[in-house]
């Protein structure tokens, strides 16, 4: 910050300094990019990494479990890698891949250039991507968490977990919620406030709406597990005595902020999910949505109920039996809105002229998964059975039907769906039906026989077995369904790179490749740098839908006019974007630097909390705009004359 | 926070992206510090062996430092509605009595913080001292934050780049201000108005 003269240059350029990136196509563009769409890539890229390395991590513990007396893992790597198959799954595959589909998907749903915050929105993933890895050095700094994902104290204190694995756990884990906070912040308010002429609430894709609610649970539920972080990390670091019984510390506290956070964080992982397949099922049904309305607002209920039944986690830890009627009670009235959901996308397809390409698999593919892990789960709820159940596989069996069978099956669904829209050529469809059958098979053979075993009687989370008690045959079933999962995996991984390969060199797919409803398909295949020629004008639910069909004099639905003659062709220019910014990353790349020094050395803390708050103070004066950058100047349209007429300019903050 | 394009545009709520943003974000902090009084609720009775709340408070002191406290609230108004006005000098007038002010109430909570120490209530002395510390420090550190805005709005002002204009700026940092001083009215009823258990 050297010291600028007059008010004259100050006016003129905050500070001077700081200049702004141009854009480009190398790796550079990559790393200083707030374009939503390149955002959404990078998450997508980064969660599918994190979720092969969770898988992993599944593996090894079903190799451990496949005989009796498994010898593959001891106890204690045994402990680090289930802990670490928990977080990776949900903080750094499952919240990821969904953050992916709402970046790149929200603006162009609701017809907007970008988020209301491109660089908080870079600072999001940057942040996220510094929590992953500080987790994952875990491993080769000390040792893992092994404390399991939701870190029961007083087990993860210092006592019964000296390694600094939880100390990795509380710090990687507090990272990436600033993340999703900050995210979820940002997202909130793009939907409220950066929505098209037209485009009301109620004419707002379901995905846009599940979306939206996730980013409210987001909200407010991060905030409580910061907090439960912050105890634990001060616990653990500076001999704070939250959690230590000898002096009255209660370990009840720690469960009641986890699951205050983590039964919404159920509903943040489902709900996109959701969303996806809200999108999937009416255009391969080629019918709109079964009762829009109801689907709009059971997912607002889910969003609110989602706060009242967090100590059903909780039945066996004396919590008291009127907490647990309450509780019971509100369990069973939850799954009210979710059964509301799955009749309305039956009814969807009921008498739809129905198109099974690989998209519509894996979405009917949720509708019957989760409706199993949905019953299972309505046993927790009565509490005597529950009683039974807990800590039994049977309890690892219903939350995989529901987090495999209803999130992962969505988010397969959403990539076959979109990978046109994003990359401009299809994915092949053949082989994406052979990768749902192999997923199916998998998954169910992996999963359904822990039903089994939790109802004879196996704990969860013990790292071996002896012979003798019936579980050889199911875990060896168990085992041999998750490597057909591995496949289904490798599948889709050839999948996408025999597509790319096939598609280079040609032209892009061309509009519309699925008859879709919803407005980003608008655009042509890939999405153009700058979204949208034109802010659209929407005038109906299903907008590009109904630009596409009418009735004619019977009321009969006719075709009225070609995706080609709908679409827009990307040939816009000089539309104003928001430019490339380096302090996302710069702010991010300071926070592992903090997490390390916080762990080892506190002088480390201070080159980390140097760059962040170098970071913000740059981030603040940076040059507000670059007249000079507008999207027409830099890129492939270079010597197009042809002057756009729309042309607003995107917020830049 | 810099005032930027998103201002001269018409928005869908009609309220601008950064006012938006910081109401959804102020939303998300009565969780945190929702969750940082339950914890100190269910903790003030479990003072093991070192002091009890009842017998280490200071009332008739903590009440002062939290009029200093609620007193900036007034002085954030006013140097809203002076640079609103367009009354620049005022408005850093009223900046920086807001953020000595702030700064006062700093000053007591260190105060009051090695007094206590002095007396026996460590970080580690019982879960009742860490809650308390907790609590109380996260409040504080919410403080310094709101004071160093402000000193960076101070400074932008004397700079010339703070005006009449960027008068949203002063008024969503006057939200988190005011948000501040609410929570603290929340947290010294219930640490210091609410009886508290004695030894």
């Amino acid at each position: 910050m050297t010291a600028t003269t007059t008010v004259e240059d100050v006016v003129d350029q905050p500070l001077g300094v700081y200049t702004r990136p141009t854009g480009g196509n190398g790796w550079r563009d990559w790393i200083t990019t707030v374009d939503h769409k390149k955002i959404g890539i990078l998450y997508g890229v980064a969660a599918l990494f994190f979720f092969v390395v969770g898988g992993i991590e599944a593996l090894l513990i079903r190799l451990q479990l496949a005989t009796p007396n498994g010898t593959v893992l001891g106890a204690d790597m045994y402990n680090q890698v289930f802990t670490m198959h928990g977080v990776t799954m949900i903080f750094l595959a499952a919240m990821p891949l969904s953050a992916a589909f709402a970046n790149y998907l929200i603006p162009l749903q609701i017809g907007a250039r970008d988020v209301a915050f491109p660089r908080l929105n870079a600072l999001s993933f940057w942040a996220f991507l510094a929590g992953g890895i500080v987790l994952n050095l875990s491993w080769v700094m000390g040792g893992a968490p092994d404390g399991g994902w939701f870190g029961y104290a007083p087990n993860t204190g210092i006592v019964f977990s000296p390694s600094p694995g939880m100390d990795f756990y509380a710090l990687g884990l507090q990272i990436t919620g600033v993340a999703s906070l900050m995210s979820s912040i940002n997202l909130t308010v793009t939907v409220l406030n950066m929505r098209a002429p037209g485009m009301t609430l109620f004419r707002m894709p379901v995905f846009t709406w599940m979306m939206l609610v996730t980013q409210l649970l987001l909200v407010f539920a991060m905030p409580v597990i910061a907090v439960a972080l912050f105890l634990l990390t001060f616990s653990r670091l500076f001999g704070a005595r939250f959690f230590d019984p000898s002096v009255g510390g209660d370990a009840l506290l720690w469960q009641h902020l986890f699951w205050i956070f983590g039964h919404p964080e159920v509903y943040i992982l489902i709900l996109p999910s959701f969303g996806i397949i809200s999108e999937v099922i009416p255009t391969f049904s080629r019918k709109p949505i079964f009762g829009y309305p109801f689907m709009v607002f059971s997912g607002i209920a889910i969003g609110f109920m989602g706060w009242g039944v967090w100590a059903h986690h909780m039945f066996v830890s004396g919590i008291g039996p009127i907490s647990v009627a309450a509780f019971s009670l509100s369990t069973m009235f939850i799954a009210v809105p979710t059964g509301v959901k799955i009749l309305n996308w039956m009814a969807t397809m009921w008498g739809g002229r129905i198109k099974f390409s690989a998209p519509m698999l894996f979405a009917v593919g949720v509708v019957s998964m989760f409706t199993i892990g949905g019953l299972s789960g309505v046993t927790h709820a009565i509490s005597p059975a529950d009683t039974q159940q807990t800590d039994t596989y049977y309890i690892v069996a219903h939350f995989h039907y529901v987090i495999f069978g209803g999130i992962v099956f969505g988010l397969f669904a959403g990539l076959y769906f979109w990978w046109p829209k994003v990359f401009g050529h299809m994915l092949s469809d053949g082989v994406g039906k052979v990768n749902f059958w192999v997923m199916l098979v998998g998954f169910n053979l992996t999963f359904g026989p822990m039903h089994v075993l939790g109802l004879q009687g196996m704990s969860r989370r013990i790292d071996s077995y002896s012979p003798g008690f019936g579980f050889e045959l199911w875990n060896m079933v168990s085992t041999i369904g998750s490597f057909l999962i591995a496949l289904s995996i490798a599948i889709f991984v050839v999948n996408v790179i025999m597509s790319a390969m096939k598609a280079r060199g040609q032209a892009p797919c061309g509009p519309d490749p699925w008859d879709a409803r919803s407005l980003e398909w608008l655009t042509p295949n890939p999405t153009p740098v700058h979204n949208f020629d034109e802010v659209p004008v929407v005038e109906s639910l299903d907008e590009f839908w109904h630009r596409k069909y009418g009735t004619d004099d019977d009321g009969r639905v006719v075709r009225v006019a070609s995706a080609e003659e709908v679409c827009e062709d990307g040939s816009a220019v000089g539309v104003h974007l928001p430019p490339p910014s380096f302090w996302p990353i710069v702010f991010a790349s300071g926070l592992p630097f903090i997490a390390l020094g916080l762990i080892f050395n506190l002088w480390l803390t201070v080159p980390g909390g140097l760059l962040v708050v170098m970071a913000i103070y740059a981030w603040i004066f940076e040059p507000v705009d670059d007249p000079d950058a507008a999207h027409g100047d830099h890129d492939d349209h270079e010597g197009d004359e042809a002057a756009a007429d729309t042309i607003e300019e995107a917020p830049v903050v | 926070m810099s005032d930027t394009a998103t201002s001269d545009h018409a928005t869908t709520t009609g309220m601008t992206h950064n006012k938006l943003a910081m109401w959804v974000f102020l939303g998300s902090e009565c969780l945190l510090f929702g969750a940082l009084i339950s914890t100190y609720l269910v903790y003030r009775g479990r003072f093991a062996s070192g002091p009890a709340p009842g017998d280490i408070f200071d009332i008739p002191f903590t009440s002062v430092s939290s009029f200093v406290l609620l007193m900036s609230s007034l002085t954030m108004v006013l140097a809203l509605s002076a640079i609103k006005r367009g009354d620049l000098r005022n408005n850093r007038l009223w900046l920086l009595t807001t953020a000595l002010l702030g700064s006062l109430f700093i000053g007591g909570q260190v105060y009051e913080f090695t007094t206590f120490f002095r007396e026996g209530l460590g970080y580690t002395t019982s879960p009742f001292s860490s809650a308390f510390f907790t609590l109380t420090g996260f409040h504080g550190v919410h403080v310094s934050l709101g004071i160093i805005m402000l000193m960076s709005m101070f400074i932008s002002s004397l700079r010339g780049s703070l005006r009449k204009e960027h008068s949203e700026t002063v008024e969503i940092i006057g939200l988190y201000w005011h948000f501040v001083d609410i929570v603290w009215i929340f947290i010294f009823t219930v640490i210091y108005l609410v009886p508290s258990p004695t030894s």
